[in-house]
């Protein structure tokens, strides 16, 4: 064992790094305390194969790199796990998540592993380079650990996605009701939902809210657009907020519809908390999905139409 | 299996009965506003779909 403080260093601060990454973004999470364990394990294997890299080639045994082709392996059994267990309890969600969001969540999960494992490596590299400038071993230990927490979170940084706050804004509307006997449900003039009942009808007038989310570019009105992205707005509102609806109760069921004209997305829903800028805080919070972020601008054809 | 955006019932008062022909529908008339109301709630909730009022006194089930 020649290099144990340097795999331990690694493995140290690999896990503390995805330990953190796991209390960062509680929404991505679904907080089950063995999804924890789960985590933390596979967090602590990840930043394990991360620090063995370069004792491995310290000891010129090149091939025992080829492990970390099993690592990648084994991470994207962790992605799928996880689709698997939020697809399964899609089921029993009343507002869905949808499967945009499910993918996003278990890519992130995925790529959590990777950053672990990432951040040990570095570590070890930081301690190895301490090491052949003939440190005492507290200052290689400290310059492991710093260029493990430096790159730790600089890779925090980059991975941070972007929110719906920052490519739109958003604004919490009194419902309007329209057409015969008023049981049109609209915003700004778009009809949403359609209700039969008056029972509903007055729930709605009493309770319902109305969400205009703006966007402020063409890039973001793509990105809008996709239903997916929507259906995650809905779900983190009513997981902040709270939504009155049960099964067979579908009156109540928030919708997002898209104004044509304008790309603006409008949101109705009946929250149990009817507090506007907690409602607006939580649809700013929202992630922008990886997967559906569109980007026309970017493109010669998208940038010219645009004129 | 779910029957998705499917017209699953019609109700309507005896008043406006000419308003549907006849099809596949199952139709429940109703004497009264109240009574309609009751009905189309009812089956709403038994089958899981939604009320929507098309404005002339029909109401039509739909399962989104």
């Amino acid at each position: 064992m020649k290099h144990w403080q340097m795999i331990i260093a690694a493995v140290v601060v690999g896990t503390c790094a995805r330990l953190i990454m796991l209390k960062i973004d509680y929404r991505q999470y679904p907080g089950y305390p063995h999804g924890y364990i789960i985590h933390l394990t596979l967090g602590f294997i990840a930043a394990a194969l991360g620090g063995l890299v370069i004792p491995a080639l310290i000891e010129e045994s090149y091939v025992a790199v080829t492990f970390l082709a099993l690592a990648a392996q084994q991470f994207r059994a962790v992605r799928e796990a996880e689709r698997d267990f939020l697809q399964e309890l899609e089921k029993t969600e009343l507002v869905k998540r949808g499967q945009a969001y499910i993918e996003g969540i278990s890519k992130v999960f995925e790529a959590r592993n990777y950053l672990a494992m990432i951040t040990s490596f570095i570590t070890t590299l930081g301690y190895y380079v301490f090491d052949l400038l003939d440190y005492a071993l507290v200052f290689r230990l400290v310059g492991a650990l710093s260029s493990g927490i430096l790159v730790a979170y600089l890779l925090h940084i980059l991975m941070s996605e972007k929110t719906i706050g920052d490519i739109a804004e958003v604004e919490v509307v009194e419902l309007e009701f329209c057409g015969p006997e008023n049981k049109n449900i609209a915003v700004e003039n778009v009809v949403i939902m359609n209700l039969g009942l008056n029972e509903s009808l007055e729930k709605w007038k009493k309770y319902g809210l109305g969400i205009v989310i703006a966007p402020k570019d063409d890039n973001s009105r793509a990105t809008l657009a996709n239903v997916g992205q929507r259906q995650a707005i809905i779900h983190d509102v009513t997981t902040q907020l709270g939504v009155q609806l049960d099964l067979g109760v579908q009156d109540y069921t928030p919708l997002a519809r898209l104004n044509l004209n304008t790309g603006r997305v409008y949101i109705i829903v009946i929250p149990i908390e009817k507090d506007a800028s907690c409602i607006k805080e939580a649809v700013n919070n929202t992630p922008v999905l990886e997967g559906v972020k569109r980007r026309p601008l970017a493109s010669k054809v998208g940038q010219e139409a645009a004129d | 299996m779910d029957i998705n955006n499917y017209i699953l019932a019609i109700v309507t008062t005896n008043e406006d009965k000419d308003k549907i022909a006849n099809g596949s529908t199952p139709v429940f008339y109703a004497d009264e506003q109240e009574e309609l109301e009751y009905i189309a709630q009812l089956i709403s909730r038994l089958t899981m779909s939604m009320v929507h009022d098309l404005g002339n006194g029909v109401y039509i089930l739909i399962k989104h």
